[in-house]
């Protein structure tokens, strides 16, 4: 797959085709209004997804990453949230589209997996007759399609006894079981984008691992672009080709996820990396990042990391830094690059 | 009392430093999930299933496994907040609520519990001050006293009394929260404390801090800690030794170091290869189990990993194997086949590949 190197730095390039490109993100910003307090989760974001190519957005709590991930398919309640920016998905304009053009979006262009499958069941109806419905309800298709669909998806991801489960009820199926039901249930509609929002944070490591490698292998076989959203950096390098680092509501790196994993260069990201416990550092103090994450109902100017930055100076916490290119697509925000170069 | 030359200056030392801080001896906990009419037991949960352990002096022993393996339900049955059906634990030589010996209240003042929500083990109408001060108020210290001991626990977790005393648990963020839950279990001076996912819900960059903390707080109290964690990279920083459970029972015990290279028990060594790659360019092939942890109500004939173990022959399924010492001591694991498996190891196991891309 070397070519797929190739594409990927092709997308960074201006000329890139645009018909290359699945997602378009630019100048995302999202608020959150409340008559007391506004939150800025997200403040100015541009991605690009190329077709076929697995992007992980990894950060904290409260770093807008699932902010970002649910602009995708509108997800965030209407009333309070202000969205501005564009985000284009497979050449529609996600922003603009009506009511109607956003359910047949949903699900067929783009579907989405949580981190908690048991919610996104209705508990009252077996997971078969809720697979078998949506694929009903989008294609047209007859009851009986339907269900062979859904029996089709459970072989697919690998459910044991696909047949007798598909009659089981949501709260029936393990951890594990109702991950693959909700792949399953995603991928019904065979969606160009799948998103997905921490799906294994909640499971045990020996599920974990068996749910990534099936992720894997669908987006191998289907050719679908994905977007996963996580804070364990080792998850972002089992399942990803690029990596996107965000902290306070804004992309702070992205690149190569070997090149982000070996070469991190912004601050934020080497001290995610170094805060890390091991059994080599055992006995040994871990070097944290000091302070926590600014409160975004008032973000600091200019550099929002600036505040626990070790390399921070005057500048960073004056004005906000662009994106600087790094090589092969590996870029980063921030204002004291050259310290960081290893 | 038992002087030896081991002695440490900790007055409330009794056995001298030989004599293991926690002794646990069978300890059993099932909860009975169904009845038939007579209210006779009809299926039961053996989350903790007779399991034996003890934690040394001045350690750290960290306690693994997924969920329903009884971790927490081991560390709540210490804490008696479960009351167990069968076992013992010593507590420094002496027995824990048994008529002579340690009573709870007395156990309570040297183990102290850090649970994993921060927020709902505070209480939201208490200030942070009220909260840490209210242990050592029921044990008997002056109002006065506890507040200032309140204060100076807050200094020493990172905390500025002048800024935190006077907030309530809303007011701060998870990682402060989890602060002051450790400033609360310190009040009473305990010995023993026991981390239940303690770091588990926080983010990374903040976990790195609260692992630091617990690292001084350890040293400057010369505390024991007993750390539950699903996250094995987090147990195997902190503990000198590890524990591993699986469905009620211990599978392996041993040094941190021993045991994390050359692991003696299938289950272990799968656990370990599922923990995602940190290595760039470098991907987990094959999952090393299919599945999910069963739960723990019908277990199997025999060893109860068996059913998903790559390595089960006839003997696993037929007798239920024991907590056993491998050569050079220290090592144990609930094995049939440890010494192979161990063997496997030490020619190490493709389960990580180059892949291709």
């Amino acid at each position: 797959m070397k070519s797929d190197v190739m594409t990927r730095t092709a997308v960074q390039a201006p000329m890139a085709a645009p018909a290359e490109l699945l997602v378009e993100i630019r100048d995302l910003h999202v608020h959150f209004g409340t008559p007391r307090r506004q939150v800025q989760a997200v403040n100015g974001v541009d991605l690009t997804l190329a077709r076929g190519e697995v992007l992980t957005i990894l950060g904290e709590s409260g770093s807008g990453k699932s902010v970002t991930l649910r602009s995708l398919m509108r997800l965030l309640p209407e009333r309070k949230t202000r969205l501005t920016g564009s985000v284009r998905v497979d050449g529609q304009d996600v922003l603009a589209m009506s009511r109607r053009e956003l359910s047949r979006f949903r699900g067929r262009t783009a579907a989405m997996i949580f981190q908690e499958p048991m919610l996104a069941f209705d508990p009252v109806f077996s997971v078969g007759d809720q697979i078998a419905e949506t694929v009903c309800r989008h294609e047209g298709v007859s009851r009986r399609e339907g269900l062979a669909r859904a029996l089709e998806l459970f072989d697919r991801v690998r459910i044991p006894s696909a047949k007798r489960r598909l009659a089981n009820y949501p709260h029936e199926l393990s951890g594990g079981m109702s991950q693959r039901a909700m792949i399953a249930l995603a991928l019904s509609c065979r969606p160009k984008l799948l998103l997905a929002d921490e799906p294994t944070t909640a499971l045990d490591a020996t599920v974990q691992i068996q749910i990534l490698l099936l992720l894997r292998e669908l987006q191998r076989e289907l050719g679908m672009s994905v977007i996963f959203v996580t804070h364990d950096m080792g998850v972002a390098n089992e399942i990803s080709d690029r990596i996107a680092v965000m902290y306070a509501g804004r992309l702070v790196e992205t690149g190569a996820v070997d090149t982000v994993i070996a070469q991190p260069r912004h601050p934020y990201t080497l001290g995610l990396m170094h805060s890390r416990a091991s059994g080599e550092l055992r006995g040994q103090r871990l070097s944290a990042i000091p302070g926590a994450p600014p409160d975004m109902s008032a973000p600091p100017p200019g550099c929002a990391f600036a505040p626990r930055c070790p390399h921070a100076d005057a500048t960073c916490t004056q004005a906000l830094p662009g994106m600087s290119e790094l090589g092969s697509g590996h870029r980063a925000a921030c204002w004291r690059l050259g310290e960081t170069a290893s | 009392m038992n002087v030896t030359p081991m002695v440490t200056s900790d007055p409330r030392d009794r056995g001298g430093k030989a004599q293991p801080l926690l002794r646990v001896k069978g300890l059993r906990k099932h909860f009975v999930i169904k009845r038939d009419l007579l209210g006779r037991p009809l299926s039961r949960v053996h989350a903790v299933d007779g399991i034996d352990f003890e934690v040394r002096k001045g350690e750290t022993l960290g306690i693994v496994g997924e969920s329903g393996c009884g971790k927490s339900t081991t560390a709540r049955l210490l804490m008696h907040l479960l009351q167990p059906d069968g076992g013992e634990v010593i507590f420094d030589g002496d027995p824990v609520g048994t008529r002579g010996g340690l009573s709870l209240r007395e156990m309570r003042r040297q183990m102290q519990m850090v649970f994993q929500n921060s927020y709902a083990s505070l209480n939201p109408r208490m200030t942070i001050e009220e909260s840490i001060a209210f242990g050592p108020q029921v044990h008997g210290v002056g109002r006065r006293e506890s507040r200032q001991r309140a204060r100076r626990l807050l200094d020493q977790v990172g905390l500025l009394p002048e800024r935190f005393a006077q907030r309530y648990p809303h007011e701060l963020s998870g990682g402060q929260r989890q602060r002051v839950n450790i400033a609360r279990a310190l009040a009473l001076e305990p010995r023993l404390l026991i981390l239940d996912e303690a770091v588990s819900a926080l983010d990374k960059s903040v976990e790195a801090q609260v692992l630091n903390l617990l690292g001084d707080l350890k040293q400057e109290y010369g505390l024991t800690y007993l750390f539950i964690s699903h996250d094995l990279n987090v147990v195997r920083y902190i503990s000198d030794r590890v524990m591993v459970m699986y469905l009620g029972k211990v599978a392996e015990v041993g040094d941190s170091e021993a045991l994390y290279r050359a692991p003696a028990h299938p289950y272990t060594r799968a656990l370990m290869s599922a923990m995602p790659s940190l290595e760039p360019g470098r991907r987990t092939q094959t999952a090393p189990l299919a599945g999910d942890p069963p739960n723990p109500i019908d277990l199997p004939p025999g060893c109860r990993f068996c059913p998903r173990c790559p390595l089960a022959v006839d003997l696993c399924r037929a007798s239920e194997p024991e907590l056993a010492a491998l050569p050079g001591g220290g090592h144990l694991s609930a094995c049939h086949r440890a010494g192979e498996v161990q063997a496997e190891v030490s020619n190490p196991q493709p389960s990580v590949e180059e892949s291709v891309r």
